[in-house]
C-alpha cells in the first residue's frame, strides 16, 4: 500500500521556483554586475557630456546627475526583463518547462515564482543605483521617505517590466525572440523624456512621441521625488502605468503559459 | 604566384564572401545599420535645445553635431560587427577551414577589414541621406565630406582589427562584450552631446586626452566646413592602426596555434 504524497503549499511552491530563480542569477555574476555597472557608466558619462543643459531656461534641476538618476532605474528594469526572460525561453528550450509540467506544479506558482528572480534583480539594483546616486551628492527633494517610494516606485517597474520579459519569453518559447526586443525596450526608453525634460523638447515629432511613450511617466514619477519633492499626479501615472502593466503581462502570460502547457 | 597577389586573393575572396553575408542576410547588416540611425534620431531629436546653450558654438547646426558623432559610432560599431562575424566563423569552424586554405593568412584579416569598411561606407551613406532628409546642414565642400568618409574609414578599419584580434583569441560569440564595451566607453568618452568646451567635470579631463575627441571635433569640422585638428587626428590614427594591426597579427597567431 502506498501512501499519497501531499503537494507543497502554494507558497512554497513559489518560494522553489523564485529560490531557483535567484540562485541562477546569483551564480553568473555576469547577469548581476552588467545590468547594474553599465547604467551606472552610462549616468556618469552623461551626467558630464549633459551637464551644460542645466543652463537652458526652464531646466528643472541645477544639477544634470539628479535629473539623470531616474535612467538608470529604467535600464535596470530593461535589463531585468531581457535577463528573466531569457532564463524562463532557456527553461522552455531545455525542456525544464515540461517536466515540470509533469508535476503537480501549478502554473500560477510557476509563473510567480520565475518572476521572483527578476523581483530580487530589481531590489538589489535599485537599492545600489540609489546608494551611488547618494554617494555621489545626488539629494532626493522628497526627502527620506521619498527615498523609500523611490525604491518602491523603481521595483514595481522593474517588475512591470520582467513581467512583459516573461510573457515574451512564454509567446515565444526561445532566447533569441528575447533578445530580438532588447533594441525596442531601448527604442522606448530613448524616445522618452528620460534624457531631456518633455517641455523643452524642440522637435515636434519627438515631444509627441515622448508625450505618446509611458517610458516618460515612469521616468518622470522616479525623478519627481528626486528633484520637485512630492509630485502627487507624477507619482499616480507611475504608479498607474506600472500596476496597468504588471496586470495586463501577467494576464497575457497566464494565458501563455496555459497554451504552452496544454502543448506539452 | 607573388606573396602579394596571394595575400590580395585572400583579402578579396574573403571580403566578397563576408558582404555577400551581409547585404542577403538583413539580420547582419541591418543592427549595424539601424543602431548609429536610431541614436542619430534619439540624440539630434531629443537633444537639440542643447545647441541653445550659451558657448554653443557650431554653426551647423545640432543634426550635423550629432551626424558626427553617429558617423564615428557607425563606423567603429561597424568593425565591431566584423568582429563579431569572425567570432562566429570560429565557432561554426569556418574560420578553422579558412586558415587551412588560405595561402597567406593575413590577406584573412585584411579581407574582413575590407568588408567591414565597405559596410560602414555603406551604413554611413544611409544614415547621410536620413539626416538630408531631416534637414541637416552641410557646410563642408565634396572635399571636406571624402575628408570625412577617409576619417570613417580608418576608424572602421582601425576597430575592425581591433575586434579581430579579440576574436581571434577567444574565437567565440562570448568574446562580445570584450569586443563592445571598450569602443563604446572610448567613444563616450569623448564630446558627445556637446563640445569639448562645455563638457563638465572628470569626462572633461578624459576627453582631452581621447583620441575619440579629436576623431569627433575633426569629423564635425568637415561637416561644417571648418576642418580642424586634421594632424592630430591623423597621427592619432595612424598610432592607433599600427597598435591593433600589431594586436591583430597576434590574435591571428593565437588561432594558428589552436589549429
Amino acid at each position: 500500500m502506498t501512501a499519497a504524497v501531499a503537494s507543497p503549499s502554494l507558497p512554497a511552491q513559489v518560494g522553489l521556483i523564485a529560490g531557483r530563480s535567484v540562485r541562477r542569477i546569483v551564480r553568473q555574476p555576469a547577469q548581476l554586475v552588467f545590468p547594474i555597472a553599465f547604467p551606472l557608466s552610462l549616468l556618469a558619462v552623461n551626467a558630464s557630456g549633459l551637464d551644460a543643459a542645466t543652463k537652458l531656461p526652464g531646466f528643472p534641476s541645477a544639477s544634470y546627475l539628479d535629473f539623470a538618476l531616474a535612467i538608470p532605474f529604467m535600464q535596470g528594469a530593461l535589463f531585468a526583463a531581457l535577463n528573466g526572460g531569457q532564463d524562463l525561453a532557456r527553461d522552455i528550450e531545455s525542456g525544464f518547462l515540461d517536466r515540470l509540467s509533469l508535476t503537480p506544479m501549478s502554473g500560477a506558482a510557476l509563473l510567480a515564482g520565475q518572476l521572483g528572480g527578476a523581483l530580487f534583480m530589481g531590489v538589489v539594483s535599485a537599492v545600489i543605483y540609489l546608494a551611488v546616486g547618494l554617494a555621489f551628492g545626488v539629494g532626493i527633494a522628497a526627502g527620506a521617505a521619498g527615498a523609500l517610494v523611490l525604491l518602491a516606485l523603481a521595483i514595481t517597474i522593474s517588475f512591470a517590466f520582467a513581467c512583459f520579459g516573461t510573457f515574451v519569453a512564454l509567446r515565444a518559447g526561445t532566447g533569441e525572440a528575447v533578445q530580438g526586443f532588447f533594441p525596442l525596450f531601448f527604442v522606448l526608453l530613448f524616445l522618452s523624456s528620460a534624457f531631456f525634460p518633455r517641455d523643452l523638447i524642440e522637435q515636434d515629432w519627438f515631444r509627441t512621441v515622448a508625450t505618446y511613450n509611458p517610458v516618460s511617466y515612469m521616468v518622470e514619477g522616479v525623478r519627481s521625488l528626486v528633484i520637485a519633492g512630492w509630485d502627487a499626479p507624477a507619482l499616480l501615472q507611475a504608479f498607474g502605468l506600472s500596476a496597468v502593466a504588471i496586470v495586463g503581462f501577467l494576464a497575457l502570460s497566464s494565458r501563455a503559459l496555459r497554451t504552452r502547457l496544454q502543448r506539452t | 604566384m607573388t606573396s602579394l597577389a596571394r595575400t590580395r586573393s585572400v583579402a578579396l575572396s574573403v571580403a566578397w564572401r563576408s558582404l555577400h553575408n551581409a547585404f542577403t542576410n538583413p539580420s547582419f547588416l541591418l543592427p549595424s545599420m539601424l543602431f548609429p540611425l536610431f541614436f542619430f534620431v534619439a540624440f539630434a531629436g531629443g537633444l537639440s535645445a542643447v545647441q541653445n546653450v550659451p558657448d554653443f558654438d557650431y554653426a551647423a547646426g545640432y543634426t550635423s553635431f550629432q551626424f558626427g558623432f553617429v558617423c564615428m559610432q557607425a563606423a567603429a560599431f561597424g568593425g565591431v560587427f566584423t568582429g563579431f562575424a569572425i567570432a562566429a566563423d570560429f565557432e561554426s569552424g569556418f574560420a578553422r577551414r579558412l586558415l587551412l586554405a588560405a595561402p597567406n593568412r593575413g590577406g584573412i584579416v585584411i579581407g574582413y577589414m575590407l568588408a567591414a569598411m565597405v559596410r560602414a561606407a555603406f551604413v554611413l551613406t544611409v544614415v547621410f541621406a536620413a539626416g538630408l532628409v531631416s534637414g541637416m546642414r552641410v557646410l563642408g565642400s565634396l572635399g571636406d565630406l571624402a575628408g570625412l568618409l577617409a576619417l570613417a574609414l580608418g576608424v572602421s578599419a582601425t576597430a575592425t582589427l581591433w575586434a579581430a584580434g579579440i576574436a581571434m583569441r577567444l574565437r567565440s560569440m562570448q568574446a562580445g562584450p570584450a569586443m563592445q564595451m571598450p569602443v563604446f566607453i572610448v567613444i563616450f568618452l569623448a564630446p558627445v552631446y556637446v563640445p569639448l568646451n562645455l563638457v563638465a567635470g572628470w569626462v572633461h579631463e578624459v576627453a582631452r586626452f581621447n583620441p575619440a575627441t579629436a576623431f569627433l571635433e575633426t569629423a564635425r569640422g568637415f561637416l561644417a566646413g571648418e576642418p580642424t585638428k586634421i594632424a592630430v587626428t591623423a597621427a592619432c590614427l595612424a598610432a592607433m592602426f599600427a597598435l591593433v594591426t600589431t594586436w591583430a597579427r597576434g590574435g591571428l597567431r593565437s588561432a594558428e596555434r589552436a589549429g
